[in-house]
C-alpha cells in the first residue's frame, strides 16, 4: 500500500497580544465607555483626530485639548463587501462606510445600516446607533453602526477633501 | 545622479502560480537567483552582498525568513539586508540594492524578492481587530474599494474604464510565459459578469494570489562595463512615504506619490515624463489604479488619467505602454510584485523582454506603492549610459 507524499500541513497560527493604548488613545476608549467620541486637536494644524494618536502626523507636535465630536456625519466613501474572509463577524454583504463625524478632521470606517445597500450614497448624513448602555466597554464597538437620519445629502464640496 | 554609475546585469524571476508545492520558501528563491545569475553570466561567488525582500512576516507566519534563506542565496559569509516597506518592498529592495554599489560599498549585489502565498493567509493577516476601530477591513479590497469610489467622483471617469484596464493587462500576460493568470478567452462580458466583491471592485479587476519570486544582480560601472550580456542603466532611484492617518491626506493622488515621481524624474533628468518614458510597469493590483497612477506620476493632469486608458494609449501598441508584462493584475506574489515591475522595464531597455517587449524602448520607469498607499518606490533605466 502507497500512502500520498505529504507535501504540507495546516497549522494554525494565533497571535494573542495585550493592547496598551498610550496616553491619547486611552482618553478616547474611555470616552467610549461614557458614550461620548473624544479627538485630540493638532495646536499646530487645529486639525481634529478622531481617534487621537499622541501627536499629530502631519506636524509632529504633541496633541494638546481633547475635544468631543458628535455622533452625527457624513458617509463620505464606503465600499459594499461582499467577499468572505477569515474572522468575519458581520453578515454578507455589509456597507463599510467611511464616516466624517460632525467637528472630526479625519474619517473613521464604521458598518452602515439601516438602509438597502443599493441605496447606499456618497455625503449621506448619518449618526451613530450605540449598543444600549449596559453593554458599553472601553471600545469603538460601542457603536454598532451609523444609520441614515432624515436630513438632505451633503454637498460635495464639504466633504470632497476627506474621499 | 548620485553616486557612481550602476546597472542590471541579470533578471530571474519564477513561473507565477496560485501553489508551488515543488518548492519550499527557499527553493523557490533559489530558483529565481539561479536565473538572475544564468542571465548576467555569473555565479555566486561574484556576489558581494544580498538584499531581500518580502511582505509583512505575518503572510506566511515565519518570522525573519531572510536567516534561513542565507544558505539558499548564497549569502554565507557575506552581509545579507531584509527591507521592508509592505506592498512597495520588492522596489525599495532593490533600490537598496542599487545604493550599495552607488555608494560604492559593493561591485556586485544580488537582490531577491518573493512571497509564497500559498503558504499563507494575507487576508488574515491584514484584517486585524484593534479597539479603536472596528472589526471591518475585509482585505485589500475593503481598503481600497472607498478610495477607487473616491476616484470615480472626483475624475467622473466612465465606469467601464477599470474593466478596459482589466483586459488589455490579461491580453498583455498572453505573451509573458512567467505571468499566474493566462486567460486567452478573457472578454469584456466575463469581466463586466464577474461578482462584485468590494462594490465597485468586481473579482476580474483583482490581483490573484501567486507564489513566485523575482532576482536581479545590480553591478557597478566597471561590472556593467565587462558584462558580455545586455545591461539596463539605472537612471534615477527614488523612494517617499507619508503618514497614513494624516488629516487631509489625499488617498486618491498622494503627496508621497507624487513628490517620489518628481524626484526619480530629476534624477534621471526628465522634464516630460510622457514623452520621455517609453514604457512603463506600474504596480496596479485592482484596475483603477491604472488611472489612478498615471495623474500621480505626472503622465496626465488630475482627473484625467481615465482618457489615456479609454483612448488605448497604455496599450501595448500605444504611445505609453503600461504593464506590458500583465502587471500585477496577472501574477501577484506581493513581496516580488514591486521588483517584478523595475525587472520587466529593466527586461525592455536591454531588449530582452521577449514576446511583450516594446519595439525600441530606451528609457522606461519602474514603480511600486505599499501600505495604504504611503510608501513609493520608483526607477528609471535606460538603454543608454546615463
Ligand atoms: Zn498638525
Amino acid at each position: 500500500m502507497t500512502a500520498e507524499p505529504i507535501t504540507g500541513i495546516v497549522t494554525p497560527i494565533r497571535l494573542d497580544y495585550t493592547y496598551t493604548p498610550g496616553t491619547a488613545p486611552s482618553g478616547f476608549l474611555r470616552g467610549m465607555k461614557e458614550g461620548r467620541i473624544l479627538g485630540r486637536r493638532c495646536p499646530q494644524c487645529s486639525k481634529v483626530y478622531v481617534p487621537p494618536r499622541g501627536s499629530c502626523p502631519m506636524c509632529g507636535v504633541e496633541f494638546a485639548d481633547e475635544v468631543e465630536v458628535a455622533d452625527t456625519g457624513t458617509l463620505v466613501t464606503f465600499a459594499v463587501v461582499n467577499v468572505n474572509f477569515a474572522n468575519r463577524v458581520i453578515d454578507l454583504p455589509y456597507v463599510s462606510g467611511e464616516v466624517r463625524f460632525d467637528g472630526s478632521d479625519t474619517t473613521s470606517m464604521v458598518l452602515v445600516q439601516g438602509i438597502p445597500v443599493d441605496e447606499v450614497r456618497m455625503g449621506m448624513r448619518v449618526k451613530a446607533h450605540w449598543l444600549p448602555r449596559e453593554e458599553w466597554d472601553f471600545t469603538f464597538a460601542n457603536i454598532d453602526y451609523v444609520e441614515p437620519i432624515d436630513e438632505p445629502d451633503a454637498d460635495y464640496d464639504s466633504y470632497r477633501e476627506f474621499v | 545622479m548620485a553616486g557612481n554609475l550602476a546597472a542590471v546585469l541579470g533578471t530571474g524571476q519564477t513561473k507565477h502560480v496560485a501553489k508551488r508545492e515543488d518548492v519550499s520558501i527557499a527553493g523557490l528563491v533559489r530558483e529565481a537567483a539561479d536565473r538572475a545569475l544564468e542571465d548576467a553570466g555569473l555565479t555566486y561567488a561574484d556576489i558581494d552582498a544580498v538584499v531581500i525582500g518580502k511582505a509583512p512576516d505575518m503572510f506566511e507566519g515565519v518570522m525573519m525568513p531572510e536567516l534561513y534563506l542565507a544558505e539558499a542565496l548564497g549569502a554565507i559569509g557575506k552581509p545579507l539586508i531584509r527591507v521592508h516597506t509592505a506592498g512597495s518592498v520588492g522596489g525599495s529592495t532593490a533600490i537598496v540594492a542599487t545604493h550599495l554599489v552607488q555608494a560604492g560599498v559593493h561591485e556586485r549585489v544580488l537582490t531577491v524578492a518573493f512571497e509564497k502565498q500559498s503558504e499563507s493567509n494575507a487576508m488574515w493577516a491584514l484584517s486585524i481587530k484593534i479597539p479603536f476601530s472596528q472589526p471591518l477591513v475585509a482585505g485589500a479590497g475593503g481598503y481600497f474599494a472607498p478610495i477607487i469610489r473616491g476616484y470615480i467622483r472626483k475624475a467622473d471617469a466612465p465606469l467601464d474604464t477599470g474593466f478596459q484596464v482589466v483586459l488589455k493587462d490579461r491580453l498583455n500576460a498572453l505573451k509573458n510565459p512567467y505571468a499566474h493568470l493566462h486567460q486567452p478567452d478573457i472578454s469584456m462580458e466575463q469581466i463586466v459578469s464577474s461578482p462584485l466583491l468590494w462594490d465597485p471592485i468586481r473579482y476580474a479587476e483583482t490581483c490573484p494570489s501567486s507564489d513566485g519570486a523575482a532576482a536581479m544582480v545590480i553591478g557597478s560601472e566597471q561590472a556593467a562595463d565587462a558584462s558580455s550580456r545586455p545591461v539596463a542603466w539605472i537612471h534615477g532611484t527614488a523612494v517617499r512615504s507619508e503618514p497614513t492617518m494624516g488629516a487631509g491626506r489625499d488617498r486618491v493622488n498622494p503627496h508621497a506619490g507624487r513628490d517620489c515621481a518628481k524626484a526619480v524624474y530629476a534624477a534621471a533628468g526628465i522634464t516630460d515624463p510622457f514623452r520621455e518614458i517609453d514604457c512603463a510597469e506600474i504596480y496596479v493590483p485592482f484596475s483603477w489604479f491604472e488611472p489612478m497612477w498615471l495623474e500621480n506620476l505626472g503622465f496626465a493632469e488630475e482627473g484625467t488619467g481615465w482618457k489615456l486608458v479609454q483612448d488605448g494609449v497604455t496599450a501595448l501598441d500605444g504611445d505609453l505602454p503600461i504593464n506590458m508584462s500583465g502587471g500585477v493584475l496577472s501574477s501577484n506574489p506581493i513581496g516580488a510584485s514591486g521588483m517584478l515591475r523595475f525587472l520587466e522595464v529593466a527586461n525592455q531597455v536591454r531588449g530582452t523582454a521577449g514576446e511583450h517587449q516594446v519595439d525600441g524602448a530606451r528609457k522606461a520607469l519602474g514603480h511600486a506603492y505599499g501600505g495604504g498607499s504611503q510608501f513609493f518606490a520608483m526607477w528609471v533605466v535606460g538603454k543608454d549610459k546615463p
